[in-house]
């Protein structure tokens, strides 16, 4: 497997994107909010969890409970959540370029 | 459960073996540098590297410990799971790009980046030795514990020697490029196995088993213990001889009193169910356990099901499963009583089931005299279980053996793909656990004494083969974990602490000199530990050292990437307060007053055992104030990086 990024710039030995400040500060940005998001779910989960543990037992989807389904999703958000922070900073990539092209 | 030395298991095990020491000695040429042994010079592939944090991060914990809880308690176990792969996204979100772009080898140079201050190293440097210590015991206890039955050994400390061996040889011989490589092969392996076990399980769907006949013990002779078999903690349980010298326990269910299963020690020899233990004439041993008692609408077998019928169906099914409990009698000899009990699947699939987390099931309040009032004991347990997850979301991103797999890749864009392979195969594998669990669960196959068996049993349910290659895999499992942990180590003594914070003034060939002896030396402090605290049980101490690492090095992390007005003594004050207070926690607990020291747990001086809560916001807290402090006397020149 290669390890080539796509956001990379054309050309050998030039400065990665990433390094670029701007880019750099825009992605930890978006990463940020995506955090908080992600953050709400968890703590979502553990506050029922914890406080509501009747609900959880709660069927929701083909007869599995509420526990499940959450737990799943979590694990199956996490993923979510990373791929579109990956499309997040891909677009910011593609904007410095645009910017830089012009 | 005395196990058959499966010859099988032994020749997988071997080619595993070889194969990755083979790896170790091919690279270890490869690798003479100080950026070769300590980052793999940067140049490991990005998919390479997101694997090889699954290989690094899954451990027997993981493994064995959650499969064997969910096993025994259901649900419980996979609140771990989720746990564990939620500290992903701090990881992805908030630690790994800024991580990568100020470090070089460990994460005390990214902590140091615009301070070059002996005190973050020193600190950073202690706190990683700390918590890949406390990572590296439970490990090593599992490594102990796994391979005794499998490869046939006696005794639990030769397991932990040969897998402490095995481990320091692929540390010494090349560093970082071959731990790489065994993790990726671990965490490849593992995951893909856990899969084609998941749908042999689903596939298989699930039976009715008959109770196995029902054991009277009919004219035995009840004999009248004292001690705790008079007491209220052991009324539903009885001592029965049922021949001469035969002494076996009943339990009470309803108004009948049915054989169970128990084993104590008489003359240093383990008697199970009145007799000795063994495979000879004379001798017996437990019988394996779990099962369904009854399907939906009174079927007998399902067929094949997919995987959300397979969970539905089981929370309709009634599930038999086994507890246990410890009796001493008035001469203080301790019998341990495995006992079966039928409970509901949808009980078994929701939170609170286990001992561990019994307390999500109590109510806050009361009632007292007529009036509701709240109960502490249930906020203090209510308060345990949130601390618990709160130290696996913020621990993740602060143990130092998955942040060191950063400097391994070549710029932000790979450390970043990285960590989203990581939690993609990461993600999947704690999806199957919950199969696997639930699969040993009604296998039929389970040992009541150790849960830590419950994954390769289920194999084992399959044929010699699969449990041959699940006994392998889990042990690479731990070989991967401890080489990135004896890494994490010896970076932190040889880089951090010899070379920068007491500039020693090495060179790149006394550095690695200085990494590979410091390895050679964790191994066997990593073995010493790992025969000493033999009888700990190993997911607990897993979740202690993410309370550890979470409190130490997370307020430090998070701080110095968000807030300009860090400073460098604000830096070392919180990652010390963090781990002093959290390890100082731990060690004022219940958890550790039963268990080491062997104290009443009343008389502990904390409230409840995990630490997170109260000392990951203590190094946030530490960390502002001290810097507020001594904002005046040392600016960073740079700012937020």
């Amino acid at each position: 497997m290669k390890a080539e990024s796509p956001d990379k710039p054309a050309g050998g030995g030039a400065p990665h994107v990433d390094d670029n400040q701007a880019v750099s500060a825009a992605n930890a940005r978006s990463g940020l909010v995506l955090f908080f998001v992600y953050l709400a779910f968890y703590a979502g989960f553990m506050g029922l969890a914890t406080f509501a543990p009747g609900a959880m037992g709660q069927p929701v989807l083909a007869g599995v409970n509420l526990a499940i389904v959450y737990g799943m999703g979590l694990i199956a958000g996490a993923l979510v959540v990373a791929a579109i922070y990956m499309w997040l900073c891909g677009r910011h990539a593609r904007r410095y370029h645009a910017e830089a092209g012009r | 459960m005395i196990y058959e030395t499966s010859w099988t298991a032994i020749g997988v095990f071997a080619a595993f073996v070889a194969l990755v020491l083979g790896i170790s000695f091919y690279l270890g040429a490869k690798a003479k540098s100080a950026s070769g042994y300590y980052a793999a010079h940067g140049q490991i592939p990005w998919f390479v590297n997101g694997v090889a944090f699954a290989g690094d991060y899954l451990s027997a914990a993981s493994f064995l410990g959650i499969c064997g809880m969910i096993a025994f308690y259901g649900y419980d176990g996979f609140l771990y799971s989720i746990g564990y792969l939620a500290g992903w996204i701090v990881a992805l979100l908030v630690i790994a790009e800024p991580l990568k772009r100020l470090g070089k080898f460990t994460f005390a140079d990214a902590l140091d980046s615009q301070f070059n201050s002996r005190g973050i190293k020193l600190a950073a440097a202690i706190s990683t030795l700390v918590v890949s210590v406390f990572y590296l015991i439970p490990q090593m206890v599992g490594a102990g514990a796994l391979v005794k039955p499998l490869l046939g050994f006696p005794e639990h400390y030769q397991g932990v020697v040969t897998v402490g061996l095995i481990v320091i040889l692929i540390v010494v011989t090349a560093g970082m490029v071959s731990t790489t490589w065994v993790q990726f092969i671990k965490g490849g392996m593992l995951v893909v196995f856990c899969a084609i076990l998941t749908a042999m399980i689903v596939g298989r769907g699930l039976t009715a088993l008959e109770a196995p006949p029902r054991e009277m013990a009919e004219g035995a002779k009840v004999l009248s213990p004292g001690g705790d078999w008079a007491a209220k903690k052991g009324a539903d349980f009885r001592q029965v001889e049922v021949a001469p010298g035969q002494v076996r326990v009943e339990r009470r269910y309803g108004d009948d009193w049915r054989l169970v299963q128990s084993s104590f020690k008489h003359h240093g020899q383990t008697m199970v169910n009145g007799l000795p233990q063994g495979k000879k004439p004379g001798q017996t041993d437990f019988a394996p356990v779990g099962r369904i008692a009854e399907l939906p609408a009174g079927r007998r077998q399902t067929g094949p099901l997919n995987p959300l019928s397979y969970l539905g169906t089981l929370q309709q099914s009634q599930v038999e499963v086994w507890r246990s409990l410890k009796l001493k009698d008035e001469r203080a000899v301790e019998t341990t009583i495995y006992y079966p009990l039928v409970v509901r699947g949808d009980e078994l699939l929701t939170p609170g089931g286990s001992p561990t987390f019994s307390a999500l099931r109590t109510n806050l309040y009361v009632e007292r005299e007529g009036q509701q009032v709240l109960s502490w004991s249930a906020i203090w347990s209510k308060l345990d279980f949130l601390s618990l997850m709160i130290a696996l979301f913020g621990g993740t991103a602060s143990l130092p053996h998955i942040l060191i797999r950063y400097y391994t890749v070549k710029d932000q864009a790979s450390a970043r793909k990285s960590t989203v392979v990581g939690i993609a195969s990461i993600g999947f594998f704690y999806v199957l656990t919950l199969f696997l669990g639930l699969g040993a669960m009604t296998s039929g196959r389970l040992d009541v004494t150790d849960n830590n068996m419950a994954a390769p049993l289920l194999a084992r349910s399959f044929g010699e083969l699969p449990f041959a290659v699940v006994s392998a895999i889990a042990f690479t499992t731990v070989l991967g974990t401890v080489s990135g942990l004896i890494m994490a180590a010896s970076g932190a003594v040889a880089h951090d602490l010899l070379a920068n914070s007491l500039r020693l003034g090495l060179s790149d060939y006394a550095k690695v000199r200085a990494g590979k002896i410091t390895a050679v030396f964790v191994g066997l402090v990593a073995i010493a530990l790992g025969i000493l605290f033999g009888r700990l049980n190993v997911n607990f101490l897993v979740g202690w050292a993410f309370n550890i690492a979470a409190s130490a090095n997370l307020p430090a992390l998070v701080m110095l990437l968000f807030w300009r007005g860090t400073t460098r003594q604000g830096i070392t004050a919180a990652i010390f307060v963090g781990m002093l207070s959290s390890l100082a926690w731990i060690l004022l607990s219940q958890q550790c007053y039963r268990d080491v020291y062997g104290l009443p747990p009343e008389s502990a001086l904390v409230p409840f055992s995990q630490p997170g809560i109260v000392t990951i916001p203590l190094g946030f807290a530490v960390l502002v104030a001290v810097s507020l402090f001594t904002r005046g006397n040392n600016g960073r020149p740079g700012g937020r990086g």
